[in-house]
Protein backbone atom coordinates (compact mmCIF):
# COMPACT_ATOMS: atom_id res chain seq x y z
CA UNK A 1 0.00 0.00 0.00
CA UNK A 2 2.72 2.18 0.40
CA UNK A 3 5.05 2.75 -2.67
CA UNK A 4 8.49 1.22 -1.59
CA UNK A 5 11.36 0.90 -4.41
CA UNK A 6 13.51 -2.27 -4.84
CA UNK A 7 17.35 -1.22 -4.04
CA UNK A 8 20.54 -2.59 -3.93
CA UNK A 9 22.81 -1.93 -0.64
CA UNK A 10 25.99 -0.75 -1.79
CA UNK A 11 27.32 0.91 1.13
CA UNK A 12 27.03 -0.23 4.67
CA UNK A 13 27.84 0.92 7.77
CA UNK A 14 25.55 -0.28 11.00
CA UNK A 15 22.24 0.37 10.00
CA UNK A 16 23.14 3.24 7.50
CA UNK A 17 23.00 2.07 3.81
CA UNK A 18 23.74 4.11 0.47
CA UNK A 19 21.12 1.93 -2.12
CA UNK A 20 21.28 2.06 -5.41
CA UNK A 21 17.73 1.83 -7.22
CA UNK A 22 17.93 1.91 -11.47
CA UNK A 23 21.42 4.19 -11.24
CA UNK A 24 19.68 6.46 -8.65
CA UNK A 25 21.91 6.37 -5.40
CA UNK A 26 20.30 7.43 -1.90
CA UNK A 27 20.49 6.87 1.50
CA UNK A 28 18.47 4.19 3.58
CA UNK A 29 18.62 2.79 7.08
CA UNK A 30 18.38 -1.08 7.51
CA UNK A 31 17.21 -0.52 11.53
CA UNK A 32 14.41 -3.04 10.73
CA UNK A 33 16.51 -5.40 8.39
CA UNK A 34 19.27 -6.31 11.09
CA UNK A 35 20.55 -8.59 8.82
CA UNK A 36 21.07 -7.27 5.52
CA UNK A 37 24.69 -7.74 3.96
CA UNK A 38 26.14 -5.47 0.80
CA UNK A 39 25.19 -6.57 -2.37
CA UNK A 40 21.13 -7.54 -0.96
CA UNK A 41 18.26 -6.14 -2.64
CA UNK A 42 15.70 -4.24 -0.37
CA UNK A 43 12.25 -2.61 -0.43
CA UNK A 44 13.09 0.74 0.64
CA UNK A 45 10.09 3.11 1.90
CA UNK A 46 10.49 6.46 3.22
CA UNK A 47 13.91 5.86 3.85
CA UNK A 48 14.26 2.54 5.68
CA UNK A 49 14.47 -0.59 4.33
CA UNK A 50 11.19 -2.79 5.06
CA UNK A 51 11.72 -6.01 3.61
CA UNK A 52 14.45 -8.24 1.50
CA UNK A 53 12.99 -9.20 -2.02
CA UNK A 54 14.35 -11.11 -4.96
CA UNK A 55 15.77 -10.28 -8.14
CA UNK A 56 13.14 -10.92 -10.35
CA UNK A 57 10.68 -9.43 -8.16
CA UNK A 58 12.90 -6.00 -7.89
CA UNK A 59 12.97 -6.58 -11.51
CA UNK A 60 9.42 -6.52 -12.10
CA UNK A 61 8.85 -3.60 -10.02
CA UNK A 62 11.91 -0.74 -11.55
CA UNK A 63 10.01 -1.90 -14.64
CA UNK A 64 7.01 -0.76 -13.61
CA UNK A 65 8.32 2.23 -11.50
CA UNK A 66 9.99 3.48 -14.78
CA UNK A 67 6.48 3.26 -16.10
CA UNK A 68 4.93 5.54 -14.13
CA UNK A 69 5.88 8.77 -15.50
CA UNK A 70 5.59 10.70 -12.70
CA UNK A 71 8.41 8.53 -10.69
CA UNK A 72 10.88 11.61 -10.19
CA UNK A 73 7.89 12.96 -8.12
CA UNK A 74 7.20 9.74 -6.69
CA UNK A 75 10.50 9.31 -4.99
CA UNK A 76 9.45 12.47 -3.04
CA UNK A 77 6.18 10.66 -2.00
CA UNK A 78 4.63 8.75 1.40
CA UNK A 79 2.10 7.27 -1.18
CA UNK A 80 -0.52 5.14 -0.07
CA UNK B 1 3.89 -11.88 -20.99
CA UNK B 2 1.21 -10.67 -23.27
CA UNK B 3 0.54 -14.21 -23.11
CA UNK B 4 0.37 -15.18 -19.39
CA UNK B 5 -1.91 -12.14 -19.43
CA UNK B 6 -3.90 -13.19 -21.80
CA UNK B 7 -4.08 -16.17 -19.89
CA UNK B 8 -5.09 -14.25 -16.58
CA UNK B 9 -7.59 -12.61 -18.45
CA UNK B 10 -9.15 -15.53 -20.16
CA UNK B 11 -9.39 -17.24 -16.59
CA UNK B 12 -11.44 -14.19 -15.17
CA UNK B 13 -13.09 -13.62 -17.79
CA UNK B 14 -14.71 -17.62 -17.21
CA UNK B 15 -14.88 -17.02 -13.72
CA UNK B 16 -16.81 -13.73 -13.62
CA UNK B 17 -19.09 -15.07 -16.08
CA UNK B 18 -19.84 -18.02 -14.43
CA UNK B 19 -20.58 -15.91 -11.02
CA UNK B 20 -23.11 -13.89 -13.29
CA UNK B 21 -23.79 -10.89 -11.28
CA UNK B 22 -21.54 -7.65 -10.67
CA UNK B 23 -18.26 -8.47 -8.50
CA UNK B 24 -17.50 -5.64 -6.63
CA UNK B 25 -13.54 -6.03 -5.80
CA UNK B 26 -11.56 -3.35 -3.62
CA UNK B 27 -8.43 -2.61 -3.60
CA UNK B 28 -6.70 -1.44 -0.22
CA UNK B 29 -3.49 0.59 -1.71
CA UNK B 30 -3.00 3.73 -3.05
CA UNK B 31 0.20 1.93 -5.09
CA UNK B 32 -1.94 -0.67 -6.29
CA UNK B 33 -4.54 2.15 -7.31
CA UNK B 34 -1.90 3.82 -9.30
CA UNK B 35 -1.00 0.26 -10.96
CA UNK B 36 -4.11 -0.50 -12.02
CA UNK B 37 -4.99 2.73 -14.30
CA UNK B 38 -1.27 3.25 -15.43
CA UNK B 39 -1.00 -0.11 -16.74
CA UNK B 40 -4.81 0.04 -18.01
CA UNK B 41 -5.81 -2.73 -16.27
CA UNK B 42 -9.42 -1.83 -15.92
CA UNK B 43 -10.20 -1.63 -19.61
CA UNK B 44 -8.81 -5.93 -19.39
CA UNK B 45 -10.81 -6.60 -17.12
CA UNK B 46 -14.94 -8.01 -17.34
CA UNK B 47 -18.15 -6.20 -17.43
CA UNK B 48 -19.45 -7.25 -14.33
CA UNK B 49 -15.94 -6.46 -12.38
CA UNK B 50 -16.06 -3.58 -10.90
CA UNK B 51 -13.19 -2.16 -8.93
CA UNK B 52 -13.22 0.10 -6.26
CA UNK B 53 -10.39 2.17 -5.18
CA UNK B 54 -10.68 2.28 -0.89
CA UNK B 55 -9.37 4.25 1.66
CA UNK B 56 -5.47 3.05 0.77
CA UNK B 57 -4.01 6.21 0.64
CA UNK B 58 -2.93 7.87 3.80
CA UNK B 59 -3.23 11.59 2.68
CA UNK B 60 -6.53 11.01 1.72
CA UNK B 61 -8.02 9.42 4.41
CA UNK B 62 -6.55 12.37 6.68
CA UNK B 63 -9.09 14.34 8.32
CA UNK B 64 -9.96 17.53 7.99
CA UNK B 65 -9.05 18.19 12.12
CA UNK B 66 -5.63 16.83 11.63
CA UNK B 67 -4.90 18.94 8.85
CA UNK B 68 -6.50 21.95 10.80
CA UNK B 69 -3.61 21.12 13.75
CA UNK B 70 -0.84 21.10 10.79
CA UNK B 71 -1.67 24.99 9.35
CA UNK B 72 -2.04 25.96 13.48
CA UNK B 73 1.43 24.70 14.33
CA UNK B 74 2.70 26.04 10.84
CA UNK B 75 1.30 29.76 11.82
CA UNK B 76 3.57 29.73 14.88
CA UNK B 77 7.06 31.02 14.63
CA UNK B 78 8.65 28.99 17.13
CA UNK B 79 7.95 25.65 14.92
CA UNK B 80 9.56 23.84 11.85
CA UNK B 81 7.03 21.43 10.02
CA UNK B 82 8.57 18.63 8.60
CA UNK B 83 6.81 16.58 5.86
CA UNK B 84 6.48 14.17 3.68
CA UNK B 85 5.94 16.23 0.07
CA UNK B 86 2.05 14.66 -0.54
CA UNK B 87 0.92 16.16 2.42
CA UNK B 88 1.89 20.06 1.32
CA UNK B 89 -1.37 20.52 -0.86
CA UNK B 90 -4.35 19.08 1.33
CA UNK B 91 -6.39 21.70 1.96
CA UNK B 92 -7.85 22.67 5.01
CA UNK B 93 -10.58 25.21 6.38
CA UNK B 94 -7.76 28.03 5.17
CA UNK B 95 -5.62 27.00 2.98
CA UNK B 96 -2.79 24.55 3.02
CA UNK B 97 1.08 24.11 3.84
CA UNK B 98 1.57 25.04 0.37
CA UNK B 99 -0.20 28.51 0.42
CA UNK B 100 0.92 29.17 3.88
CA UNK B 101 4.65 28.21 2.81
CA UNK B 102 5.92 31.85 2.42
CA UNK B 103 5.34 32.35 6.05
CA UNK B 104 5.99 29.42 8.09
CA UNK B 105 8.96 26.94 8.01
CA UNK B 106 7.82 24.16 6.14
CA UNK B 107 10.53 21.40 4.97
CA UNK B 108 9.71 18.61 2.89
CA UNK B 109 11.07 15.46 4.12
CA UNK B 110 11.70 12.13 2.48
CA UNK B 111 12.40 10.69 5.50
CA UNK B 112 11.65 10.65 9.32
CA UNK B 113 15.44 10.76 9.66
CA UNK B 114 15.51 14.01 8.03
CA UNK B 115 12.84 15.27 10.30
CA UNK B 116 15.02 14.34 13.37
CA UNK B 117 18.48 16.12 11.44
CA UNK B 118 16.32 19.33 11.10
CA UNK B 119 15.73 19.07 15.06
CA UNK B 120 19.58 18.43 15.34
CA UNK B 121 20.48 21.48 13.18
CA UNK B 122 17.87 24.12 14.91
CA UNK B 123 17.97 23.51 18.23
CA UNK B 124 16.54 27.13 18.97
CA UNK B 125 13.35 26.14 17.07
CA UNK B 126 10.61 22.96 17.82
CA UNK B 127 10.34 20.91 14.78
CA UNK B 128 7.07 19.02 14.26
CA UNK B 129 7.18 15.71 12.22
CA UNK B 130 3.76 15.37 10.70
CA UNK B 131 4.14 11.96 11.42
CA UNK B 132 1.27 9.96 9.01
CA UNK B 133 0.96 6.75 6.55
CA UNK B 134 -0.13 3.10 7.60
CA UNK B 135 1.78 0.59 8.69
CA UNK B 136 4.31 0.77 5.99
CA UNK B 137 5.14 4.24 7.54
CA UNK B 138 4.72 3.64 10.89
CA UNK B 139 7.84 1.82 11.77
CA UNK B 140 10.15 4.85 10.25
CA UNK B 141 8.13 7.09 13.03
CA UNK B 142 8.82 5.13 15.72
CA UNK B 143 12.82 5.04 14.88
CA UNK B 144 13.30 7.85 15.04
CA UNK B 145 11.10 8.68 18.19
CA UNK B 146 13.43 6.39 20.04
CA UNK B 147 16.78 8.10 18.26
CA UNK B 148 15.46 11.41 19.93
CA UNK B 149 14.88 10.39 22.97
CA UNK B 150 18.31 8.30 22.91
CA UNK B 151 20.36 11.13 22.21
CA UNK B 152 17.88 13.51 24.15
CA UNK B 153 17.03 15.67 21.37
CA UNK B 154 13.94 17.83 22.79
CA UNK B 155 13.18 20.20 20.29
CA UNK B 156 11.47 17.02 18.11
CA UNK B 157 7.92 15.82 18.16
CA UNK B 158 5.67 13.67 15.75
CA UNK B 159 1.86 15.27 15.37
CA UNK B 160 0.86 11.35 15.45
CA UNK B 161 -1.36 10.47 12.66
CA UNK B 162 -0.15 6.84 11.70
CA UNK B 163 -3.63 4.51 11.15
CA UNK B 164 -4.41 0.79 11.21
CA UNK B 165 -5.46 -0.54 7.88
CA UNK B 166 -7.30 -3.45 9.34
CA UNK B 167 -9.87 -1.78 11.72
CA UNK B 168 -10.65 0.44 8.56
CA UNK B 169 -11.56 -2.32 6.26
CA UNK B 170 -13.84 -3.88 9.44
CA UNK B 171 -15.44 -0.76 9.56
CA UNK B 172 -16.23 -0.33 5.73
CA UNK B 173 -17.67 -4.16 6.10
CA UNK B 174 -19.90 -2.69 8.94
CA UNK B 175 -21.27 -0.09 7.26
CA UNK B 176 -24.50 0.02 5.75
CA UNK B 177 -24.69 -0.41 2.07
CA UNK B 178 -21.25 -1.57 1.29
CA UNK B 179 -21.09 -3.44 -1.67
CA UNK B 180 -17.68 -5.31 -1.12
CA UNK B 181 -17.40 -8.73 -2.18
CA UNK B 182 -13.90 -8.66 -1.40
CA UNK B 183 -10.21 -7.07 -0.98
CA UNK B 184 -6.78 -6.98 -2.93
CA UNK B 185 -4.76 -6.24 0.18
CA UNK B 186 -1.93 -4.15 0.17
CA UNK B 187 1.56 -5.68 -0.48
CA UNK B 188 3.80 -3.21 0.91
CA UNK B 189 2.01 -2.95 4.71
CA UNK B 190 1.69 -6.66 4.57
CA UNK B 191 5.41 -6.91 4.13
CA UNK B 192 5.19 -5.07 7.65
CA UNK B 193 2.51 -6.62 9.40
CA UNK B 194 2.50 -10.03 7.54
CA UNK B 195 -0.72 -11.30 5.37
CA UNK B 196 -1.93 -13.12 8.73
CA UNK B 197 -2.60 -10.40 9.52
CA UNK B 198 -6.28 -10.29 7.13
CA UNK B 199 -6.95 -13.50 8.40
CA UNK B 200 -9.69 -11.96 11.13
CA UNK B 201 -11.31 -10.32 7.95
CA UNK B 202 -12.12 -13.51 5.82
CA UNK B 203 -13.21 -15.35 9.33
CA UNK B 204 -15.58 -12.89 10.39
CA UNK B 205 -16.88 -11.34 7.59
CA UNK B 206 -16.13 -14.33 5.06
CA UNK B 207 -14.98 -11.97 2.60
CA UNK B 208 -11.43 -13.12 -0.18
CA UNK B 209 -8.67 -11.19 1.08
CA UNK B 210 -5.79 -11.48 -1.89
CA UNK B 211 -2.26 -9.89 -0.94
CA UNK B 212 -0.94 -9.57 -4.53
CA UNK B 213 2.37 -7.39 -6.38
CA UNK B 214 2.16 -4.24 -8.40
CA UNK B 215 2.99 -5.22 -11.71
CA UNK B 216 -0.19 -5.82 -14.51
CA UNK B 217 -0.12 -9.38 -14.14
CA UNK B 218 0.42 -10.23 -10.56
CA UNK B 219 -2.82 -7.68 -9.97
CA UNK B 220 -4.81 -9.36 -12.76
CA UNK B 221 -3.85 -13.00 -11.11
CA UNK B 222 -4.91 -11.64 -8.03
CA UNK B 223 -8.06 -10.30 -9.29
CA UNK B 224 -8.21 -14.17 -10.79
CA UNK B 225 -7.87 -15.93 -7.54
CA UNK B 226 -10.66 -13.59 -5.60
CA UNK B 227 -13.05 -14.43 -8.51
CA UNK B 228 -12.41 -17.75 -8.17
CA UNK B 229 -13.37 -18.00 -4.34
CA UNK B 230 -16.20 -15.99 -4.57
CA UNK B 231 -17.50 -18.50 -7.43
CA UNK B 232 -16.63 -21.30 -5.38
CA UNK B 233 -17.99 -19.70 -2.62
CA UNK B 234 -14.86 -20.22 -0.26
CA UNK B 235 -13.53 -17.32 1.16
CA UNK B 236 -9.94 -17.22 1.81
CA UNK B 237 -7.12 -15.52 2.76
CA UNK B 238 -3.68 -15.88 0.27
CA UNK B 239 -0.52 -14.51 -0.91
CA UNK B 240 0.47 -14.58 -3.93
CA UNK B 241 3.17 -11.55 -3.22
CA UNK B 242 5.59 -14.42 -1.95
CA UNK B 243 8.59 -12.66 -2.98
CA UNK B 244 7.92 -10.11 -0.57
CA UNK B 245 5.47 -11.04 2.07
CA UNK B 246 5.30 -13.54 4.67
CA UNK B 247 2.44 -14.70 6.88
CA UNK B 248 4.42 -12.90 10.14
CA UNK B 249 5.69 -9.90 8.42
CA UNK B 250 8.66 -7.75 9.90
CA UNK B 251 9.06 -8.40 13.17
CA UNK B 252 12.05 -6.22 14.17
CA UNK B 253 9.90 -3.41 12.72
CA UNK B 254 6.33 -5.08 14.91
CA UNK B 255 8.20 -4.66 17.88
CA UNK B 256 10.00 -1.38 17.43
CA UNK B 257 6.03 0.09 16.71
CA UNK B 258 4.80 -1.73 19.56
CA UNK B 259 7.52 0.09 22.04
CA UNK B 260 6.64 3.54 20.94
CA UNK B 261 3.01 3.32 20.19
CA UNK B 262 -0.28 2.31 21.54
CA UNK B 263 -3.90 1.30 19.76
CA UNK B 264 -5.83 4.47 19.68
CA UNK B 265 -9.30 5.68 18.35
CA UNK B 266 -8.61 7.29 15.17
CA UNK B 267 -10.54 10.12 13.07
CA UNK B 268 -10.96 9.02 9.04
CA UNK B 269 -11.87 11.19 6.42
CA UNK B 270 -15.18 10.06 5.34
CA UNK B 271 -15.12 7.19 7.59
CA UNK B 272 -15.54 9.63 10.47
CA UNK B 273 -13.96 8.25 13.91
CA UNK B 274 -13.07 4.44 14.71
CA UNK B 275 -12.56 2.86 17.30
CA UNK B 276 -8.69 1.60 17.81
CA UNK B 277 -8.11 1.95 14.18
CA UNK B 278 -4.86 4.49 14.76
CA UNK B 279 -1.81 4.71 16.91
CA UNK B 280 -0.67 7.27 19.58
CA UNK B 281 2.58 7.66 21.54
CA UNK B 282 3.06 5.47 24.70
CA UNK B 283 3.22 7.56 28.51
CA UNK B 284 6.97 7.29 28.25
CA UNK B 285 6.85 8.44 24.81
CA UNK B 286 4.73 11.91 25.35
CA UNK B 287 7.76 14.33 25.27
CA UNK B 288 7.36 13.59 22.03
CA UNK B 289 3.87 13.76 21.07
CA UNK B 290 2.88 17.15 20.04
CA UNK B 291 -0.58 17.03 20.60
CA UNK B 292 0.54 16.33 24.35
CA UNK B 293 3.26 19.44 24.13
CA UNK B 294 1.30 21.90 22.84
CA UNK B 295 -1.98 20.57 24.12
CA UNK B 296 -4.06 20.00 20.63
CA UNK B 297 -7.00 18.05 20.42
CA UNK B 298 -7.66 16.75 17.09
CA UNK B 299 -11.52 17.19 16.69
CA UNK B 300 -13.92 15.47 13.81
CA UNK B 301 -14.21 18.65 11.57
CA UNK B 302 -16.83 19.52 8.82
CA UNK B 303 -15.35 18.65 5.97
CA UNK B 304 -15.44 20.58 2.44
CA UNK B 305 -18.52 21.33 1.24
CA UNK B 306 -19.20 19.77 -1.63
CA UNK B 307 -16.08 17.03 -1.84
CA UNK B 308 -17.34 13.59 -1.60
CA UNK B 309 -14.00 12.07 -1.30
CA UNK B 310 -16.02 10.43 1.92
CA UNK B 311 -18.04 8.09 -0.30
CA UNK B 312 -15.38 8.23 -2.85
CA UNK B 313 -13.37 6.14 -0.29
CA UNK B 314 -15.93 4.28 1.01
CA UNK B 315 -16.66 2.64 -2.63
CA UNK B 316 -19.96 3.86 -2.07
CA UNK B 317 -19.36 6.35 -5.05
CA UNK B 318 -17.45 6.39 -7.98
CA UNK B 319 -15.36 9.81 -8.93
CA UNK B 320 -16.65 10.76 -11.98
CA UNK B 321 -20.38 11.26 -9.71
CA UNK B 322 -19.31 14.06 -7.57
CA UNK B 323 -20.40 17.49 -8.95
CA UNK B 324 -17.25 18.87 -8.66
CA UNK B 325 -14.95 16.55 -10.33
CA UNK B 326 -13.01 17.67 -13.15
CA UNK B 327 -14.66 20.67 -13.38
CA UNK B 328 -14.02 22.93 -10.07
CA UNK B 329 -12.06 20.57 -8.48
CA UNK B 330 -9.04 19.12 -10.61
CA UNK B 331 -5.30 18.01 -9.87
CA UNK B 332 -4.01 21.40 -10.29
CA UNK B 333 -6.89 23.12 -7.94
CA UNK B 334 -7.96 20.51 -6.01
CA UNK B 335 -11.11 20.79 -3.51
CA UNK B 336 -10.06 17.32 -1.81
CA UNK B 337 -7.66 15.41 -0.91
CA UNK B 338 -8.54 12.39 -3.16
CA UNK B 339 -7.45 15.04 -5.94
CA UNK B 340 -4.14 16.17 -4.28
CA UNK B 341 -2.49 13.08 -3.92
CA UNK B 342 -1.34 11.30 -7.03
CA UNK B 343 -2.59 8.12 -5.45
CA UNK B 344 -6.00 8.94 -5.22
CA UNK B 345 -8.73 7.90 -6.59
CA UNK B 346 -10.26 10.99 -7.89
CA UNK B 347 -6.66 12.14 -9.19
CA UNK B 348 -6.72 8.80 -10.97
CA UNK B 349 -9.64 9.11 -13.15
CA UNK B 350 -8.63 12.40 -13.70
CA UNK B 351 -5.47 11.19 -15.09
CA UNK B 352 -5.86 8.75 -16.86
CA UNK B 353 -9.76 8.30 -17.60
CA UNK B 354 -12.05 5.73 -16.05
CA UNK B 355 -10.74 2.97 -17.97
CA UNK B 356 -7.09 4.00 -16.89
CA UNK B 357 -4.25 4.35 -19.39
CA UNK B 358 -5.80 6.98 -21.17
S1 LIG C 1 -13.59 15.15 -7.29
FE1 LIG C 1 -12.64 16.54 -5.82
S2 LIG C 1 -14.32 17.35 -4.62
FE2 LIG C 1 -15.10 15.53 -5.68
S3 LIG C 1 -14.78 13.84 -4.24
FE3 LIG C 1 -12.95 13.93 -5.52
S4 LIG C 1 -11.52 15.23 -4.39
FE4 LIG C 1 -13.57 15.58 -3.49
Amino acid sequence: MCLAIPARIIELEGDKAVVDAMGNRFKAKTTLLPNVKLGDLVLVHAGFAISQVDEEEAKKTWQLISEIDDYIDTQNKLSG
Amino acid sequence: MIQKIKKAQDMLDATCKAIGRQVNIMEVCGTHTVSIFRSGVRSLLPENLHLLSGPGCPVCVTSQGYIDIVLELAGRDDCIIATYGDMIRVPGKEGSLETKQSKADIRVVLSSEDALQIARENPDKQVVFIAVGFETTTPASAVVVQEAAKDSIDNFSILCGHKLVVPAMRALLSGMNNKIDAFLCPGHVSAIIGYGAFREIVDDFKRPCVVAGFEPLQIIDGLAEICKQLEQGKPELKSLYGAVVTEEGNAVAKQIVNECFEPADGYWRGLGKIEISALGLKSEYSKYDTSKQFGLIEKSSEEIGGCRCGEVLCGLIDPTECALFGKKCTPLKPIGPCMVSSEGACAAWYKYGQHGNK
